[in-house]
């Protein structure tokens, strides 16, 4: 009988060998397909067991934080946002069962503390926890404040803020604002308001026609391409005959021939829509695609959280090639649409001398011990323009605050250069549909010697001008930036 | 004469330190600070194995030393399991464990002449499968998952199952041994295909119809499997007949085909095992839960205490019957493949350590029941982790030593005490027959 026992004895290895087998598959080859099952909730349970990292503004103030209850296996973390409603935009929120937007999912690798393959293994071996890292924001939250106050009390829009030699974003203030953490209670509520829509961020996802702020586009397109130089004088009557339509300055005003000083202090719609037909589309498209256009801005927000900005048809963003009204493109009106974000950089590159850096709102990644695992070094986006022409465009958008349509952004004993901007949404259903509403904008830096923060506000739904209403949101946020430092 | 206890002795201490380990770990992850308390469980276990360890040096000096040290081992890795699941049911099963050793005891002592289990043959057996018909009485019996394994009279509760277990493999071993050599002799080649006697085929029926019957009046899958499984072992290692146990398995088969086709609870078993995500949330929550806690374990596991049993915050059940029968999910959860594996690996030593007991026994009957009882028990490892790996459908018996019950460590202990028995008397013989003093382990 014993060959029979040895035999016996061989098949029992052979079926240890299949439960070896098996649970080499569940528990390592087919683990991570396994993990994304929906019947799976694990995954879901265990991000609650990590503490998320903090995230903090620049002066130190704790945006995010992660509060945990219980202990052991049970041991959970809920994320707090102390400030509420103040940086709900651009931060986001984290909740298990509502996922990660803006912030808080753009930097999610970072906060959860994914290092590496090789550090968690390690961590497996000493059965170390997973522990997240803290983010550091360039948000300044004074001027983030005061941005959401004069939005709040100007109506739905955006402010954007961006240091132009570093793209350090110090203020992106949408309203209506919302309160994340109240994301877990009224998820239904905040994501089927259509009317306050609190959950977009207007600054980035925020399409609106940019109306005259876009001529500073067609400027700096007219002279990078050598069409024109700032004494070149275009004359400029109160009505040109565009494709059929006519083309009217305010008031119907004739300037005669004039410059770009001129031109760009008074706004002047003939002039502009003059120069982009000469400039013409390629060298427009390209300007434009120079400053952001046509492309996802390289923000540290989810891609699908930050809107293209260009001329649209329906869903669509048209190109060089397709038919286009140049002249109305050339005064930010045809189907162009801009987010508050793509105008702050447009801003921010001449402030800049011509170069566009690439916006970001975190600043220093920092582990649980408190070493700085990673800090932003600033990189160029891109040189829409050479220094020679933003230094022509600075003085050009100097006279707009001094003495053209942008008063209401002077500041006492600072030179500021600005740009406002004005486009009519008649029967916007957003609005209310009224007769009379208008986009309005103000772009905007200072000290425009020396500049230190680039800013551009926008305004929904205002029967008031880029100068009544987005100019002193400009002015204030500006002021609470420059006496900050 | 001494040396095989002494080797045991030894052994004992690394499993004592195991047990202490693991306590220490749980208490590391359930309170702040680390207290004595897991030396003071750690010393028990030591003192409790080690007046076990003396019973045997004096009662059954020659047995094999590495069967009781290695059911320790599991019976530590049990508890530590358990304790992390539950402090209470963790004192339970230590109590258990004291119970199943006092019974081990009181086994090798009355039944130091074991053959005399050969002249109740027909007694155990009887009385093995009218136990089973227990659970379905009025009064005493339990429904658990639409099974009926358990009796419950008063506070005791009890599956008659686990001990029916031992009686089939007793029974089966003593008729085999009379009957082999007529099973062998009066074999005749039907169609190619060699048939056992008619004559004698009598207890082949018995014990496939106590499994069908298991199958359908108790709705016991797991233990009617194992029952037959063992029966056919013991048939292949007594004729040395394949062809029987493919007639067997056929038989088998074909029950159970019909069963799983006309009885709900079996067909609602067999249809969960191959489509568990047609009702991820009902039917096919726990096989499902039981591969995602898997899965969460990885390669070296989450660590003890560390696995999700319910969902944090609530009472709801993440892995259902962790402490039973998805103890193994857990095991991989916490301690990951590798620790997965050294358990697999304990019980393919303790099924070798079984087998060479087998081995070394001169008579027939000491040889099939050595051999039975070894290979019910490893059955049994492989019909529950292959439930829980999703190898064959899930069903309700129990992790040997491991999984939290009384009925399953009492009986278990019983099935090693039989093994020793068996095991002191063949390691005594094989000595003497060579005329030397045993070196330890026989070659």
């Amino acid at each position: 009988m014993n060959r029979q026992i040895v035999k016996l004895f061989a098949f029992i290895v052979v079926l240890f060998g299949v439960l070896v087998g098996f649970t080499s598959y569940w528990s390592v080859f087919d683990a991570e397909a396994l993990k994304e099952k929906n019947a799976n909730k694990r995954p879901l349970l265990e991000a609650q067991q990590i503490p998320r990292g903090r995230i903090l503004a620049a002066d130190g103030t704790v945006i995010a934080k992660s509060v945990g209850k219980g202990r052991g296996a049970e041991k959970q973390y809920v994320r707090r946002y102390p400030e509420g409603s103040l940086f709900g935009h651009p931060i986001g929120y984290s909740f298990v069962r509502y996922g990660n937007s803006e912030f808080e999912k753009f930097h999610n690798e970072e906060l959860v503390g994914e290092d590496n393959e090789f550090s968690s293994i390690l961590d497996e071996l000493t059965g170390g926890t997973q522990e997240g890292n803290d983010i550091v924001t360039n948000i300044d939250t004074e001027a983030q404040r005061t941005a959401l106050a004069d939005l709040e009390e100007a109506g739905f829009g955006a402010v954007v803020a961006i240091v132009p030699q570093t793209g350090e974003v110090k203020v992106m203030a949408s309203n209506a604002p919302y309160d994340p953490n109240r994301v877990p209670e009224e998820y239904g509520k905040l994501a089927t308001n259509d009317i306050e829509t609190p959950l977009l961020n207007r600054a980035t996802q925020g399409l609106y026609p940019p109306g005259s702020t876009f001529k500073v586009v067609t400027a700096a397109a007219g002279l990078e391409s050598g069409t024109i130089t700032p004494e070149t004088t275009i004359n400029a009557p109160g009505t040109l005959d565009v494709e059929g339509t006519p083309l009217q300055n305010d008031f119907n005003e004739d300037f005669g021939p004039i410059a770009l000083d001129t031109a760009l202090t008074n706004s002047v719609n003939t002039w502009f829509g003059q120069l982009a037909q000469q400039v013409g589309q390629d060298e427009l498209f390209e300007t434009m695609e120079k400053f952001g256009f046509n492309a996802t801005p390289a923000i540290d927000l989810p891609s699908d959280e930050v809107f293209d900005s260009g001329v649209y048809e329906d869903e669509h963003l048209l190109h060089r090639n397709d038919p286009v009204d140049l002249a109305r493109l050339g005064i930010g009106q045809e189907r162009l649409l801009a987010t508050p974000l793509q105008i702050a950089e447009v801003v921010a590159a001449i402030a800049n001398g011509g170069k566009l850096m690439k916006p970001q709102i975190w600043k220093r990644v920092i582990d649980a011990d408190g070493r700085v695992v990673e800090k932003l070094d600033p990189s160029v986006y891109s040189e829409p323009v050479s220094s020679e022409t933003a230094e022509e465009l600075t003085t050009a958008m100097e006279g707009v605050v001094s003495e053209g349509t942008g008063t209401n952004a002077a500041i006492s004993g600072v030179p500021v250069a600005g740009k406002t901007g004005t486009a009519e949404t008649p029967g916007n259903l957003a609005c209310g549909g009224g007769a009379e509403e208008n986009q309005a904008w103000f772009m905007g830096f200072v000290p425009a010697d020396d500049p230190q923060i680039a800013i551009a506000a926008s305004v929904e739904c205002t029967e008031q001008f880029g100068n009544d209403v987005a100019a002193p949101i400009f002015r204030d946020v500006a002021e609470t930036i420059l006496n900050g430092e | 004469m001494r040396s095989a206890r002494n080797r045991e002795l030894f052994a004992l201490v690394p499993v004592a330190m195991l047990l202490t380990a693991g306590f220490a770990a749980v208490f590391a992850q359930e309170n702040t600070k680390l207290g004595n308390l897991s030396l003071i469980y750690g010393a028990y276990f030591l003192a409790i194995c080690l007046a076990t360890h003396i019973f045997l040096r004096i009662r059954l000096p020659d047995a094999d030393p590495y069967l009781f040290p290695l059911m320790a081992t599991l019976t530590a890795f049990g508890l530590v399991m358990i304790y992390r699941i539950d402090e209470s049911l963790a004192r339970d099963q230590a109590n258990w464990f004291v119970l199943g050793l006092v019974l081990f005891c009181l086994t090798i002592y009355f039944l130091r002449d074991y053959e005399v289990l050969e002249r109740y043959r027909y007694t155990i057996a009887v009385v093995g499968l009218l136990v089973l018909l227990a659970p379905r009485l009025p009064g005493i019996g339990q429904q658990v998952n639409g099974a009926y394994l358990g009796v419950k009279i008063g506070p005791l509760a009890f599956q008659p199952a686990e001990f029916t277990k031992l009686a089939i493999v007793v029974f089966l071993a003593s008729y085999l041994r009379e009957h082999r050599e007529v099973l062998i002799v009066g074999a005749r080649r039907v169609l190619g295909v060699t048939l056992p006697p008619l004559k004698h085929f009598g207890p082949m029926l018995v014990v496939w119809g106590a499994s069908m019957f298991m199958l359908v009046f108790i709705r016991d899958l797991g233990s009617s499997l194992m029952f037959f499984a063992a029966f056919l072992a013991l048939l292949y290692v007594a004729t040395g007949r394949f062809s029987f146990v493919v007639i067997g398995m056929a038989m088998f088969l074909v029950g159970a085909w019909f069963f799983a086709s006309t009885v709900p609870h079996v067909h609602d078993r067999v249809e969960i095992w191959l489509h568990p995500y047609n009702d991820p949330q009902e039917t096919g929550y726990q096989i499902l839960n039981s591969i995602f806690s898997q899965a969460d374990g990885g390669l070296f596991g989450k660590g003890f205490g560390q696995a999700l049993i319910t969902i944090p915050g609530t009472n709801d059940t993440l892995l259902p019957a962790a402490e039973t029968d998805t103890i193994y999910a857990l095991i991989v959860n916490e301690v990951g493949l590798f620790g997965a594996c050294g358990l697999i690996l304990t019980y393919l030593l303790i099924t070798a350590r079984g087998f060479k007991v087998a081995l070394l026994a001169s008579d027939g009957f000491s040889k099939l029941l050595a051999t039975g009882l070894t290979a019910v028990f490893a059955i049994q490892a492989f019909v529950i982790i292959g439930g829980v790996t999703r190898v064959i459908p899930l069903t309700g018996v129990t992790l040997p030593f491991v999984s939290y019950g009384g009925s399953s460590i009492v009986a278990n202990f019983v099935l090693l005490a039989l093994l020793l028995l068996v095991s002191d008397r063949a390691r005594r013989e094989a000595a003497e027959f060579a005329g030397t003093v045993p070196m330890g382990a026989p070659a």
